[in-house]
C-alpha cells in the first residue's frame, strides 16, 4: 500500500533528526502520539502536537512515560498506528509496558533519543549506552527489533521502516537515535507518497465467535478488532492461542518459543547492513547510527596509507547480524566496534567472532561523537 | 495572613543558572529562610536540578539529593526514615519538585507519602508548565494558555489540577498555598509547617517569564495578581484536611489584567477571557464555600 498524500511533506526540508522522525511517522501513518517531555526527544512531540491536529491524528501529552507506553498499545488494540519517543530515564520506566507490547504482539513504535547515562546522566548530551536496554531492559525472555539512523535523512525513511516491522511482526519495533541526531538538521528529501510503501495491518478474516486472537500453529497472526463483535481476551499472563492464561510450563514455552521465533527466524528478512570495502578487507569498522559517519574519516585516512579497512554500517541492530559476523571473523584480521559506549554490541560481536579473530572496542561512556583520531588509533592498533 | 519578620541569613546565594525574574529561585530562597541550615533537600527531574549551579558556584548551602523525577516523595520519606533511626529527628527533610514532578509523574509517590503521612515537607514550585525541557504543558498548566506541546491552534482546554483539593482529600495534617509576591506569609507557612510533625505540603506560586512569554521585571507583579485575582488563592488546610482558611483581606484586581500580560495568553478572544474570569470566579467561590463548611463541623478548632 503506498502513503496517504495527506500525509506526506513531499519535497527538500532542512530539518533536524527529531522533526525527520515526526515527519516519517506521519507519512507512515502513525495516527496516534502519547508522549512525556524528555530532553533529548521533546521535539518529536512538539512537532507531532502540531502536525496531527492537521491530518486527524491525536496527539496525547500523557503524566508520564509509564503512561505513554500503555496508551500506544492501546491505541494500536484501538485500530490505529502508534508512536511514542522518550530518552534513557523515560526508557527505563517503559519498560514494563514495553515488555507488555512483545506479550500481546502489539504493533507500535517507540523512539529512544539516547543520551548519556546512566540515570539523568547528560540530557542534552549524545550517547549509545541503551543498545543493551533496548535489547533485555524488560524482564523475561524475548526478542526485539531495534534500529539506528545515521542521520535526519535515516530518520525519516527508518520511522517509516519501523511502522512496516512493526505491522509485519506484530510487535513493537525500537528506533535506537541519539541526541546527536536528533538535534542535528540536514537535508532531508521527502519523497512523493506514491514512492514510500506502507505494511498494513493484517486483520482475520474469520467471523466472530471463529476467531482467536493467535492463531494455533501460525507464527503471526492476523489481529482481531475490537468494538466489531468479536469477544476475545488478550493477557500479559502466559497464554495459548486463544489467548485465554494457562499458567504452566507447557503454555510457557509455546509462548516464549513463537515471540522468540518471529525474529530469529526473520533474521535474514530483518538484517540490514550496508557494507563499503569488505571484500578485501583485513579490518573492518563495524558502528551504527552517528559512530557510523564519524569513523569514516579515520577509515579514509587508512587506507590512504594502504591498510585495508571495510566499514559495516548496523541499520538494523537487534536483531543482531550474526551470520555475516562469523563469516567476517573467519576472514579478517580484525573487526572493530565503534560505539558511545563501552562495549555493548561489541559484546554481541566478540561472541560471535568466537575467537576466529581479533575483536577491538573503541568506545566511551558518550557526551560526544567519537575523535576520529580514536578511531584511527584503534585501527592502527589492530593492524600492528 | 500573619507576616513573619525576614530573616537575614541566607542559605541560597548569588551563582544559580535560573532565567532573570525566575519565581522558583525566590520560592527556594524565601523557604529556605525559613527553615534554616538543617534542611535536606530531595530535588527530582525540575528546573531546579540544574538551577544549583556547577560547582564552585553552587547556590545553596544544604545538602541536596537530586532524584528521579517520579521519585521525590518516596526518596524523601526514606531518607527522613534513616535520620530518625540515627537519632536525627531534627533535620527537615524537603522534598522540592516543579508542578509536573508534583501533578503529574510524581502524584503517585506524593500520594502514598501522603497516606503515610511521612514526616516529610512536600513544596511544590508550580510555574504551570515543564519549563526545564521547555515549556510542555503539564496538568498545572491553566486552561487557554499556550506551550510548546498546546500550541495556539488548539491551547490548554481543560482546567489546572486541583491539587489542593486532592491532598486535602489525604487528611495530612498541614496543606498552605503561597506566593513568592507574599514572602512573609511564605515564610510564616514554612515556619508553622515546621513545627508540625507528618505530612505537610505547601505548593508555591512561581511565575516563569521565559515560559509565560512575559518581561523578568513583571515576575513578582504577575504573582501577586494572581492571588489578587483570586486565581491562586493563599489559603491554609489545617486538621487533617477539614479545617480551610482562606485570605481575603485584600483589594481584588481584574483577572483580565493578570491574563492580558502574558504572551502565553495572548491569542485568546474577549470571550475566551471572560470564559477564564467566569471560572476563576466560580473555583474563588468553591474555596470560601470549604472555609464556610469548616465551621460547621464539630470539634475543630476555630
Amino acid at each position: 500500500m503506498k502513503a496517504d498524500p495527506q500525509n506526506v511533506l513531499t519535497g527538500a526540508h532542512y530539518l533536524d533528526g527529531n522533526y525527520a522522525i515526526a515527519e516519517g511517522a506521519i507519512a507512515a501513518g502513525c495516527k496516534f502520539f502519547a508522549g512525556y517531555p524528555i530532553t533529548p526527544s521533546t521535539e518529536i512531540a512538539e512537532r507531532v502536537s502540531r502536525r496531527f491536529p492537521l491530518i486527524g491524528g491525536i496527539f496525547v501529552q500523557m503524566e508520564d512515560e509509564l503512561a505513554s507506553m500503555a496508551a500506544i498499545l492501546g491505541a494500536s488494540w484501538g485500530g490505529k498506528k502508534s508512536m511514542s519517543c522518550t530518552s534513557g530515564p523515560g526508557f527505563s520506566l517503559m519498560m514494563e509496558n514495553f515488555g507488555l507490547g512483545i506479550m500481546l504482539e502489539t504493533p507500535c513504535v517507540l523512539v529512544n533519543v539516547q543520551r548519556g547515562g546512566p540515570s539523568t546522566g547528560l540530557p542534552t548530551l549524545p550517547g549509545q549506552a541503551d543498545m543493551m536496554q533496548a535489547r533485555w531492559g524488560s524482564h523475561g525472555d524475548y526478542e526485539v527489533i531495534a534500529l539506528a539512523p545515521d542521520s535526519p535523512q535515516e530518520g525519516f525513511e527508518l520511522t517509516i521502516h519501523a511502522f512496516n516491522l512493526s505491522e509485519k511482526y506484530r510487535m513493537p519495533v525500537l528506533l535506537m537515535t541519539d541526541e546527536c541526531v536528533g538535534h542535528m538538521t540536514e537535508k532531508v528529501i521527502i519523497p512523493p507518497p506514491e514512492e514510500i510503501e506502507l505494511i498494513e495491518r493484517r486483520y482475520t478474516d474469520k467471523k466472530p465467535g471463529e476467531a482467536w486472537p493467535y492463531q494455533e500453529n501460525e507464527l503471526i497472526s492476523p489481529m482481531l478488532p475490537v468494538g466489531e463483535g468479536y469477544k476475545f481476551h488478550i493477557t500479559g499472563l502466559t497464554h495459548d492461542y486463544r489467548g485465554y492464561p494457562v499458567i504452566n510450563a507447557e503454555a510457557q514455552a509455546e509462548n516464549v518459543d513463537r515471540l522468540m521465533a518471529k525474529v530469529k527466524e526473520n533474521v535474514d528478512d530483518l538484517t540490514w547492513l550496508e557494507e563499503k570495502d569488505v571484500e578485501d578487507a583485513e579490518v573492518v569498522v563495524v558502528s551504527y547510527g552517528i559512530s557510523s559517519r564519524v569513523v569514516q574519516p579515520a577509515i579514509a585516512k587508512a587506507r590512504e596509507e594502504g591498510i585495508k579497512v571495510g566499514q559495516i554500517k548496523m541499520v538494523t541492530v537487534w536483531p543482531f547480524p550474526e551470520k555475516r559476523i562469523r563469516e567476517l571473523a573467519g576472514k579478517v584480521k580484525a573487526l572493530i566496534m565503534v560505539e558511545m559506549n563501552y562495549g555493548q554490541v561489541y559484546l554481541e560481536m566478540d561472541r560471535c567472532a568466537a575467537g576466529r579473530c581479533e575483536t577491538y572496542i573503541c568506545g566511551h561512556a558518550g557526551g560526544t561523537v567519537h575523535d576520529p583520531g580514536s578511531v584511527y588509533s584503534t585501527i592502527k592498533d589492530a593492524v600492528k | 495572613m500573619k507576616p513573619a519578620k525576614m530573616p537575614t541569613e541566607e542559605f541560597m546565594t548569588s551563582g544559580h543558572l535560573a532565567c532573570q525574574g525566575c519565581g522558583a529561585t525566590q520560592a527556594m530562597r524565601f523557604a529556605l529562610k525559613a527553615l534554616g541550615p538543617k534542611t535536606a533537600l530531595v530535588i527530582p527531574a525540575c528546573c531546579w536540578s540544574v538551577i544549583d549551579g556547577p560547582f564552585p558556584h553552587t547556590s545553596l548551602k544544604v545538602p541536596i539529593f537530586h532524584t528521579a523525577f517520579e521519585a521525590a516523595a518516596s526518596t524523601a520519606s526514606g531518607l527522613k526514615a534513616g535520620l530518625e533511626m540515627r537519632g536525627d529527628t531534627e533535620t527537615i527533610v524537603l522534598a522540592w519538585a516543579g508542578d509536573g514532578g508534583t501533578f503529574d509523574i510524581g502524584i503517585q509517590a506524593l500520594s502514598g507519602a501522603a497516606e503515610r503521612n511521612e514526616n516529610i515537607i512536600y513544596c511544590c514550585y508550580d510555574n504551570e508548565a515543564y519549563m526545564n525541557t521547555g515549556i510542555q504543558r503539564s496538568s498545572a498548566t491553566p486552561v487557554g494558555a499556550w506551550t510548546t506541546t498546546t500550541p495556539t491552534a488548539h491551547y490548554k482546554k481543560r482546567p489546572k489540577k486541583k491539587m489542593i483539593d486532592i491532598m486535602a482529600a489525604h487528611s495530612i495534617p498541614y496543606i498552605a498555598t503561597a506566593s513568592v509576591a507574599f514572602p512573609q506569609d511564605l515564610i510564616a507557612k514554612f515556619r508553622k509547617a515546621r513545627q508540625i510533625q507528618g505530612t505537610r505540603f505547601i505548593h508555591i506560586f512561581a511565575p516563569c517569564p521565559t515560559g509565560w512569554k512575559l518581561a523578568p521585571e513583571l515576575s513578582v507583579s504577575m504573582a501577586s495578581q494572581a492571588v489578587t485575582s483570586r486565581i491562586f488563592p493563599l489559603l491554609e488546610v489545617t486538621e487533617n484536611g477539614l479545617k480551610w482558611n482562606v485570605w481575603k483581606d485584600f483589594e481584588p484586581t481584574p483577572v483580565q489584567d493578570y491574563i492580558k500580560a502574558q504572551g502565553r495568553f495572548r491569542h485568546l478572544s474577549d470571550e475566551e477571557v471572560a470564559g477564564i474570569e467566569k471560572d476563576v470566579e466560580r473555583n474563588w467561590q468553591e474555596v470560601l464555600a470549604r472555609e464556610k463548611l469548616s465551621a460547621t463541623i464539630p470539634g475543630l478548632d476555630p
